[in-house]
């Protein structure tokens, strides 16, 4: 058997061609040293440089997160107070512009009062100068009538032939007068 | 008579060797890949020799460079793909450790870490066709078997002294059975480190001797070999699987015993 190439390689050539080169005892110290070797350069870069960055990235992400989050609320919370503070200045501005329009109607009603009275006063002023001169002219008009009827009422008598005397006439002429009056 | 029988013997040898020759060509040889072998020269394997084995177990070192520190040295807040892929692994076995064995068992995950990646570098890389499978040797495996082992029982009696014997002593069982019990728990203790390294060991050099057979019998069937290939692509997935799934089983019993060190009274 010693023709066979492989048998040749290998330290413990009989066991690793048969059976299974797992159980190749030659082999182990190779094995084990070279996986040790192999631990500890990952358990090296691992524990020195891997774990510690990944680490640290993912609590850096963790932080952003929860800082974004916070962030997010403290914006809400501007936002709604945003929305509260414009709510009230739209409230604000509509109870002014009702006081504005109230003030407007009052004045606007107190100036039309006030015209209206102006206006009122001034007709009633009128109306009595106008009823005054009406009563003027009536007087007027009745003493008009009275001398009217007495100068009649002499033309008359002094026609019918009498001698009138005029302070006869007048009083009977008044009495008639007071008496249709 | 005794010469020409040897001389038979050589000529069977050696047409064996070259192809199997008589048998119709059907010459699988199945565990040849997993023989050690020097890389650079012929001749024995000594313990400091550069073998296929050292090599693809420095490739598993450098795979576990390239994803966990080159992947990462963007440190991006909003991660890159390969590492997206770092933190996954990361959190992965973080999360793993912290679940099964608590929180305070935190500052064993480096160690924890370096057993997953290795493992899990070692079963991926032992896919890649040419490539060899230093987690199908049992040495290999004894060795992080027997570290966890050791680690763990020195830990245990670091950490509680004499009374991590309790965990022998199942209190809460009834007086008369507790000696019995504990030896099956002692017996069951001292079973654990050949449970946990001849599984991973067993699972792996299974699934690549079974690829390695049926790529033997897509060989003789030549072009007609529709079945096998079915077959050894089946199989290929299932060792991607077992690959991960290997690896995380023998992270997660390495959490439950140290567990069981910290946490000794049952």
């Amino acid at each position: 058997m010693a023709t066979d190439p492989r048998q040749s390689v290998l330290g413990e050539g009989e066991t690793a061609a048969t059976g299974m080169p797992q159980l190749d005892l030659g082999s182990f110290p190779n094995q084990i040293f070279w996986l040790l070797v192999a631990l500890g350069a990952i358990y090296y870069v691992l524990s020195r440089v891997a774990l510690p960055r990944i680490g640290a990235v993912l609590a850096e992400r963790q932080g952003t997160i929860t800082n974004d989050i916070a962030a997010a609320e403290e914006l809400k919370l501007k936002a709604s107070e945003a929305e509260a503070a414009y709510e009230k200045a739209l409230a604000d501005a509509r109870a002014e512009a009702h006081r504005i329009s109230d003030e407007n109607k009052a004045e606007m009603q107190a100036e039309l009062d006030r015209a209206m009275e102006k206006a009122d006063a001034r007709i009633s002023e009128q109306q009595d100068e106008s009823e005054r001169r009406i009563a003027e002219i009536r007087d007027n008009a009745m003493a008009n009538v009275e001398e009217i009827a007495k100068e009649t009422a002499q033309a008359l008598v002094g026609a019918m032939g009498g001698e009138a005397e005029s302070g006869r006439v007048n009083s009977a002429v008044d009495t008639r007068m007071e008496e249709r009056a | 008579m005794a010469q020409h029988e040897a001389a038979i013997l050589v000529e069977e040898g050696a047409s064996g060797a070259a192809h199997g020759g008589s048998e119709g060509g059907l010459s699988i040889h199945p565990m040849d890949q997993f023989v050690v072998q020097p890389l650079f020269h012929d001749g024995a394997v000594g313990i400091f020799t550069v073998t296929n084995a050292t090599f693809w177990m420095a490739m598993a070192v450098l795979c576990t460079v390239l994803l966990l520190v080159i992947g990462t040295r963007g440190r991006n807040v909003v991660p890159s793909r390969a590492q997206s892929v770092a933190e996954l692994a990361y959190g992965f076995v973080y999360k793993m450790v912290e679940d099964v064995t608590g929180r305070e068992a935190v500052k064993y995950f480096p160690y924890i870490m370096t057993l997953f990646m290795f493992i899990v570098m070692a079963n991926s890389l032992a896919l890649l066709p040419m490539s060899f499978a230093p987690t199908a040797h049992i040495s290999v495996t004894a060795v992080l078997a027997f570290a966890v082992f050791f680690g763990v029982t020195i830990l245990g009696f670091v950490k509680h002294g004499t009374s991590f014997l309790g965990l022998f002593w199942v209190s809460s069982a009834p007086l008369v059975i507790r000696p019995v019990l504990a030896v099956i728990e002692l017996i069951s203790y001292f079973v654990r480190p050949v449970s946990h390294s001849v599984r991973l060991a067993g699972n792996i050099t299974a699934g690549h001797a079974v690829l390695k057979v049926f790529a033997g019998f897509a060989s003789v069937m030549g072009i007609g070999a529709i079945l096998p290939v079915v077959a050894i692509t089946a199989i290929y997935a299932l060792e991607v699987l077992v690959a991960f799934i290997q690896a995380y089983i023998f992270t997660i019993l390495t959490c439950v015993y140290l567990k069981d060190a910290l946490h000794p009274s049952h």
